[in-house]
């Protein structure tokens, strides 16, 4: 009820920061975003529809970037439970260090991670004499698509978990252990129900991210029409060829899909929210089960993992 | 107990396991992606790569669909063509770093040149076909906006305070290290120095609000996002962009520009490794038959050879004066180190203007 008091204190503030935040919005986020599906359905959905189907090119980089993106994050689900789990579990030399660098891709720009991966995977680059020996193609190809994206989504799932896992601690995995459970069983009946919401919330991040990236794939694309364009690439390759419709077309189902991973993220992010008083809760309980170890092996590894 | 749960033990095989095959699983799936080279001379379907620039994107729409038609009918192969496009210079980069090229056609000599330095191509490669392998030709126009309302006639024109030029990167795009030769050029046959070239350049640039790095980016910027007075591109180029704006541009041709040669090649290296040699050398040989130059013609690109066919029937191709880049800068590689290559004119005169 505090809230009313700021507003009625000054009318005219409020009204003009309203004014102004939804005219920013509208301008920058809603107006384009219509304009995009104005354009798309400019020559009726019919034409929508033969501009995505029946293009084979189209067809591809919907296909392409419904392979590579789930792939990408797919493997940034793998690494992003692993490395949350080793920092908020354990305190080692260089664990700040692993951090940090799983901030890199957000401040490294995109291009410049598809111009490393050339570096390396190119034919002049480091692995490349390697890589043709073998005859893998990496660059130029779906594999290095693969990997840029992966380059570009990885924090989001790991930046996800580590906070999470941290407020968690790991008492209930402790008990798990001395229950007499599996590593595997901790896993999957203790930890993962645990970080499930959050899991799933870096990876409609990631895959958002992973869908719409442009810089790092562009690079690495090889712009082989068919082969390695990706949608985003292809919006963009329509938009150069005068087919503005197909090219809306094409940014349409980008914004739909951006649309959707909308609504998934505020439903999971309801479900945090929740879980995070549920959590509240349940510390703030008396507290009525003596926790202390009886087994002092165990509370010394209790030392290690919360120290 | 507690040391299994803090030193990943036996209990952890199950996960450990699962992350080995999802890791193996993604480098068999890199292997298998490159499995068609194989020991036949000639495989059942041929697939050809032609890594090209901008402008050349509808041209080679049509020659692919009449020489896929045209192969198998002489050969009994089925071939098809895909197809990579962007700025020229980023392409030949491409194609020295593993783009899978079986013909590169490109907008300049040095970015033929280049994938050969880089061993992929015979250094002989430019003998290889008619006329130096150039087997078409453009000039330089200019694209103004409907009834020239700034009234843009010939170079002279661009050296006006009222006038904004588009015109891509030269550092990039061969489209912007034509245009950019086709103004320094101008400048010397109107019978300036090369002081006169240089002051004339910068006064150009210097009026160019945006260099995108790509051909196409650039035609975007003028006639999309509407910026800039008039378009410094190839006579193909500003005909798309025309016929694209519906009546709201229109193409100038000045008195003389440079004639823009854009080589083409067969990537050796990689046509042996693929076993596509065959159908790939037949492939820029059609670009020399009557077939081939009738297709060229009607996208408004300048056939090679005598009598060349006109764009459309009853059409002829507008006189322009063309001089080439030896009178400009005696060769690609002079005008290379000259204008574009690092401390070159264009990085001089172009610097102090950035920081605007």
């Amino acid at each position: 009820m505090s809230k009313p008091t700021i507003t009625s204190a000054h009318p005219l503030t409020h009204g003009l920061l309203v004014a102004a935040a939804t005219g920013i919005v509208g301008l920058l986020i809603v107006v384009p975003l219509a304009s995009v599906f104005a354009e798309a359905f400019a020559e009726g959905p019919a034409a929508w529809w033969r501009a995505l189907a029946h293009d084979p090119d189209t067809r591809h980089a919907i296909w392409l970037s419904l392979t590579v993106a789930p792939l990408a994050v797919a493997i940034n689900t793998v690494f992003g439970v692993a490395t949350a789990w080793l920092v908020s579990r354990f305190r080692f030399p260089g664990r700040s260090l692993l951090i940090t660098l799983c901030d890199v891709p957000f401040s490294v720009s995109p291009v410049v991670a598809g111009l490393a991966l050339v570096l390396i995977f190119g034919r002049q680059g480091l692995l490349g004499p390697t890589l043709e020996s073998l005859g893998w193609k990496v660059i130029f190809s779906w594999p290095g698509l693969v990997l840029a994206t992966t380059f570009v989504t990885l924090p989001l799932v790991v930046r996800e978990l580590i906070p999470v896992m941290e407020a968690i601690g790991p008492e209930e995995e402790l008990a798990a252990v001395s229950l007499g459970a599996s590593g595997w069983q901790v896993f999957t009946r203790v930890t993962l129900p645990n970080i499930r919401w959050a899991l799933l919330h870096g990876i409609v991040l990631a895959n958002a991210r992973a869908m719409g990236e442009f810089g790092a794939v562009y690079v690495v694309s090889g712009h082989i029409a068919g082969a390695t364009d990706t949608m985003p690439l292809r919006v963009e390759k329509l938009f150069q060829e005068y087919r503005t419709p197909a090219s809306m077309a094409v940014a349409s189902v980008l914004a739909g899909l951006a649309l959707i991973t909308l609504v998934a993220k505020v439903v999971i992010e309801r479900r945090l929210e929740a879980e995070a008083r549920e959590l509240e809760a349940a510390r703030s309980l008396p507290d009525t089960l003596d926790t202390t170890p009886l087994d002092t092996g165990f509370s010394t590894a209790t030392k290690g993992l919360t120290s | 107990m507690n040391r299994s749960f803090l030193t990943p033990g036996p209990s952890f095989q199950p996960l450990a396991q699962a992350v080995v095959v999802l890791l193996a699983a993604a480098t068999v799936g890199c292997s298998g992606s490159s499995s068609t080279p194989g020991a036949a001379n000639r495989p059942a379907a041929i697939e050809l790569l032609n890594v090209s620039y901008d402008p050349t994107r509808e041209l080679y729409r049509d020659i692919n669909a009449a020489f896929a038609k045209h192969y198998e009918q002489e050969h009994g192969t089925p071939v098809t063509i895909k197809q990579s496009h962007a700025a020229s210079g980023s392409q030949s980069r491409a194609v020295i770093d593993g783009l899978d090229a079986d013909v590169v056609t490109l907008a300049t000599w040095p970015d033929v040149e280049a994938v050969a330095k880089s061993g992929l191509l015979r250094p002989d490669w430019q003998n290889r076909y008619e006329n130096g392998s150039i087997p078409y030709h453009s000039v330089v126009v200019f694209v103004v906006r409907k009834g020239n309302p700034k009234q843009i006639r010939d170079w002279a024109d661009l050296d006006r305070d009222d006038i904004s030029i588009i015109t891509p990167n030269p550092k990039t795009s061969g489209n912007g290290k034509y245009s950019f030769l086709a103004a320094w050029g101008a400048a010397l046959a109107a019978g300036g120095s090369e002081d006169d070239a240089q002051k004339f350049v910068s006064a150009i640039y210097r009026r160019t609000p945006v260099l995108d790095t790509g051909a196409r980016a650039a035609t975007a910027t003028f006639s999309q996002k509407g910026i800039g007075d008039v378009h410094l591109t190839f006579e193909q180029e500003a005909h798309l962009e025309v016929d694209e704006s519906k009546g709201g541009l229109e193409i100038v041709y000045p008195k003389c520009s440079i004639r823009v040669d854009p080589p083409v090649a067969v990537v050796d290296q990689n046509v042996d490794r693929k076993a596509s040699r065959h159908a790939a050398e037949a492939y820029l040989g059609f670009l020399y038959s009557p077939e081939g130059r009738a297709i060229i013609a009607k996208h408004h690109l300048r056939p090679w050879g005598d009598t060349p066919p006109p764009p459309a029937a009853g059409e002829t191709w507008p006189a322009i004066e063309t001089f080439d880049i030896a009178f400009v800068a005696g060769d690609w590689n002079n005008a290379m180190k000259k204008f574009f290559g690092e401390g070159g004119v264009f990085e001089a005169i172009y610097q102090p203007h950035t920081g605007n």
